[in-house]
């Protein structure tokens, strides 16, 4: 199996970082190849690398060069990621009420009428997936996710919005996401949900971790606000399915 | 216990540090100090820890009382008129404020950021390490938010120790050098264009990102790459072709493709252009870049050794605004144009 692995593109990301890149697109191969590095990594340390960001196609390993350099931390990277991708151990699996529609997710009447089905067969559709944590980036907590059924996938807005409410649920190109603090978005909104993926004084502060699985359960307005109100005082409202 | 207590203050000034890290895999940004030399040189004069936190002090006016007994602090950074009731002070040298006297700041000149170090440090609840204000992400302390006129920062009450200064060679007015990458490819020959030009920073710029005027890059695939990791310094280019430098409060992914990334070393340097000024960029080995960090952190480490009494000083504060560490941003232009325009001049009430 690890013979027919082909080499990861090494990137520098300035001095004092280095971008493994398994493929310039997204693709859940590639995915599983980024999470198995940083695994690997985690499991047995390299000395000078101070953190990795996991992302869809690409580990970024932080480093401090005054501990290893960058053409030796690039062949023990190398050299690792040949190592066979480890059987996926059995994943934290989430489940994430959402409420979908009205104010709650102004865009599912347009998203619907734009992939020529009613609103409730896109969440009957977005419901039934089954789906990956590919990476959380960009603020905290914001997690993308993998799996989107193909008849949901459509382009991001041409004009993104300023500022989108926070525990926003949402599709944008192959992808699906939560977002947890508010803040600009170009991907449609389909609905809310109560779970804080960060949330300082409580434990855990961040609750999904790249890798993880999410289903979505749809719920009622009324459900939705019971829950956020437990979730605003540190309640976690996702459901953990399988530890 | 003593307390320093903010008179005035304008936008974009807070409390930081060396920055917290680990969380960058969850979305959460390090954050830190803009310009970490002028950090560690303000901590180290007042002996505190290099990367101590201190109060980030944007391009206007400020001003700091103490109160409940006497503060000692000290000035770094983007220089600045400065007065303790009247009498002129001096940056790079540590100062006390009696119990009740006030340190009063005027804008920035040829640079952006001061830093304002406290002995004792400033009491807080770090979270992840750090004291950094991350205003987005709802963190930081005491405050986490941006400084306010009325914000009371507790600290220790003065040690009475001799008064230091620290003086550093004066920064070169030099290009700022970069590594290309990591997608460099994306832009073909654009990239030469992006060497050869000239650069202005923008002053829509902030924590988050340097926004830069020049020559339009264009992409030869689209300005869309799948989201990839940041790091500080990172230099993407969106559609309009204008590259955005990022900084400490940065997405932790992006993405648009990144051009090139500034070196450790100059990053500091970088924050402290201020909006308008000229400069341009330099493609260096990332041997050089290297090289140039480990000098950075050998300056950084013997910061200390560097620390003079100030009996031997002669008081002369244009040659030492000259030899200020921000002091290569020589161009003093007007601070009021820089950041958010529509930001209110808050120079201190009389």
């Amino acid at each position: 199996m690890a013979a027919t692995l082909s080499p990861p593109r090494i990137l520098p990301s300035g001095d004092s970082a280095i971008t493994v890149e398994f493929s310039r697109n997204i693709d859940d191969a590639a995915n599983r190849r980024v999470l198995a590095l940083d695994r690997i990594l985690a499991r047995e340390p390299v000395a000078g690398v101070t953190e990795t960001v996991p992302t869809y196609r690409s580990l970024l390993v932080h480093y401090d060069p005054l501990q290893i350099g960058f053409d030796a931390l690039s062949e023990k990277l190398v050299a690792l990621a040949q190592l066979p991708v480890p059987p996926t151990t059995k994943a934290r699996r989430w489940r994430i009420p959402v409420v979908y529609g009205g104010e709650h997710g102004i865009d599912l009447e347009d998203v619907a009428k734009a992939l020529n089905m009613t609103p409730d067969e896109i969440v009957a559709r977005h419901v039934a997936g089954d789906y990956r944590v590919a990476m959380i980036g960009f603020t905290p907590g914001w997690s993308y996710l993998s799996g989107l059924d193909p008849s949901l996938h459509m382009p991001r807005r041409q004009n993104p919005r300023l500022l989108t409410p926070a525990g926003t649920v949402s599709i944008g190109g192959v992808q699906t996401g939560v977002q947890c603090l508010a803040g600009p978005s170009g991907w449609h909104l389909l609905g809310r949900t109560p779970v804080r993926t960060y949330q300082l004084h409580r434990d855990p502060i961040f609750l999904l971790e790249p890798g993880d699985r999410v289903t979505f359960s749809a719920i009622d307005a009324k459900t939705f606000a019971e829950q956020d109100r437990a979730a605003e005082a540190g309640k976690i409202v996702a459901e953990l399915i399988a530890a | 216990m003593s307390k320093l207590v903010i008179s005035a203050i304008g936008p974009a000034s807070s409390v930081q540090d060396g920055g917290r890290h680990g969380t960058q895999r969850y979305g959460l940004t390090p954050s830190g100090a803009m310009d970490m030399l002028a950090l560690a040189v303000a901590n180290v004069l007042v002996g505190n820890p290099t990367l101590a936190a201190a109060i980030e002090i944007g391009p206007f006016g400020a001003a700091f009382k103490a109160r409940g007994g006497a503060v000692r602090v000290a000035l770094a950074g983007a220089s600045r008129n400065a007065d303790i009731s009247g009498r002129a002070v001096a940056f790079n040298t540590s100062m006390t404020l009696a119990d009740g006297e006030t340190l009063t700041l005027g804008f920035a000149r040829g640079g952006a950021f001061s830093y304002l170090a406290i002995e004792g440090g400033i009491a807080g609840e770090p979270m992840f390490g750090s004291l950094a204000v991350n205003a987005r992400a709802g963190l930081g302390s005491p405050y986490p938010r941006p400084l306010q006129a009325g914000d009371e920062l507790q600290t220790a009450l003065a040690s009475g120790a001799a008064e230091r200064r620290l003086d550093l060679p004066a920064m070169a007015d030099a290009p700022i050098r970069v590594v290309m990458g990591p997608q460099d490819d994306e832009f073909g020959d654009a990239t030469r264009l992006f060497l050869d030009g000239e650069w202005k920073i923008s002053a829509t710029s902030d924590r988050m990102g340097y926004r830069l005027e020049g020559p339009v890059i264009k992409h030869l695939h689209g300005h869309n790459i799948v989201s990839d990791g940041t790091v500080n310094g990172s230099i993407q280019v969106p559609g309009n072709g204008q590259p955005i430098v990022l900084m400490p409060d940065r997405g932790t992914s992006g993405g648009y493709p990144k051009i090139a990334t500034v070196i450790t070393a100059d990053l500091g340097r970088f924050a402290q252009i201020p909006a308008g000024k000229v400069f341009r960029f330099k493609a260096v080995s990332m041997a050089e870049a290297q090289a140039e960090l480990r000098k950075s952190a050998e300056l950084l480490r013997t910061l200390p050794d560097r620390l003079q009494p100030i009996e031997n000083f002669d008081l002369n504060i244009e040659a030492l605004h000259d030899a200020n560490v921000a002091g290569a941003a020589v161009s003093a232009v007007d601070a009021g144009t820089w950041h958010a325009p529509s930001a209110a001049d808050v120079e201190v009430p009389d």
